[in-house]
């Protein structure tokens, strides 16, 4: 095994835990940190495939991008998290079916 | 491009510490845990940044996620998880149908991953982008293993590729067709901060709500 496949699996492996990670937590925290997690196993690639195949340098900007793009999502969704828990006094995403009609 | 000797003993720590780490994260109930292993498994992400030759990249994973963005998320689970509701416990059939989902999808990457040539992948990639290569070569005061990516990325940011149009050979009519940089993305980047910063003050603010009742605002 060569050692960008070792790198391309770790990403896998980033991936799957934050999909799970979104998909079962009901902390909305926790959703958030899943999708830190996605983003990272996305890093993961870009910067391994900027290392071993011709992509070059680009791979390395587009993470910094995901990286800084990351950062503004988490600030958002926290604000959003926060007012979640103002108004329902949980962070529980389930007890947000208010438009469920 | 050093395919023979196979991952080295720091690679194969870093990338064992943040598949726990992530898997951790999964696992554990206590919100408060998670973000422990979320730390735990972004430092070795930065680690293998490092490793990788991408010394700006994992600077910038340990600076903005490590200290930046768990700190955050840290201070979210502060301000909202009060005692019980520390830890808010997921059903089972959720729990085993994630988790079987999570498997399949595993094994589908990981079969992807195996099925790829990827020598020849990159070979074709090479070949279609004559201005392409490995990330660094020559520019710097260091070797690439000390890292050397902080000038190319910098002038990248600013729209000038030199890591691509150095040294190139001139086209036909002895011209050399620049590649391109990334100032507009920076830019609509930089904007987009100033408007989260905006935008998330905003809406975390601490607001006077009226009782309707007493009619006193609280």
């Amino acid at each position: 095994m060569n050692e960008l496949q070792l790198y391309l699996l770790v990403g896998a492996v980033l991936f799957v835990c934050g999909v799970a990670c979104m998909t079962t937590k009901r902390n909305g925290i926790g959703v958030l940190m899943g999708v830190e997690l996605v983003l990272n196993g996305a890093n993961v690639n870009f910067v391994a495939f900027s290392r071993y195949t011709a992509l070059g340098l680009d791979g390395q900007i587009v993470s910094l991008f995901v990286i800084v793009l990351a950062a503004a999502e988490a600030a958002v969704a926290l604000a959003i998290a926060l007012n979640f828990y103002n108004n329902h006094l949980t962070i529980d995403v389930d007890r947000g079916d208010q438009l469920k009609g | 491009m050093n395919g023979d000797q196979g991952p080295s003993f720091l690679t194969l720590l870093f990338a064992a510490g943040s598949c726990a780490g992530a898997i951790a994260v999964v696992l554990s109930r206590n919100v408060v845990r998670m973000a422990f292993w979320l730390i735990v498994s972004l430092g070795s992400v930065a680690g293998l940044f490092f490793l990788l030759h991408a010394d700006f990249v994992g600077a910038t994973q340990l600076l903005i996620y490590v200290g930046g963005t768990v700190v955050l998320l840290i201070f979210g689970v502060m301000l909202t998880a009060s005692g019980p509701l520390l830890k808010i416990p997921t059903s089972p059939a959720e729990t085993f149908l994630s988790a079987g989902i999570g498997a399949l999808f595993l094994a589908m990457i990981v079969s992807t991953v195996g099925a790829v040539d990827w020598k020849a992948a990159a070979e074709t990639i090479a070949r279609q982008d004559p201005a392409a290569g490995p990330p660094v070569s020559g520019e710097g005061y260091n070797a690439p293993e000390e890292g050397n990516t902080l000038r190319p990325i910098g002038a990248a940011l600013l729209g000038v590729r030199p890591d691509r149009d150095l040294g190139r050979e001139p086209g036909p009519n002895g011209s050399i067709a620049l590649s391109t940089g990334y100032l507009l993305p920076f830019e609509i980047a930089s904007v987009h901060l100033l408007v989260v910063l905006i935008g998330a003050a905003y809406l975390a603010r601490a607001k006077r709500r009226r009782d309707r009742d007493s009619g006193e605002s609280i």
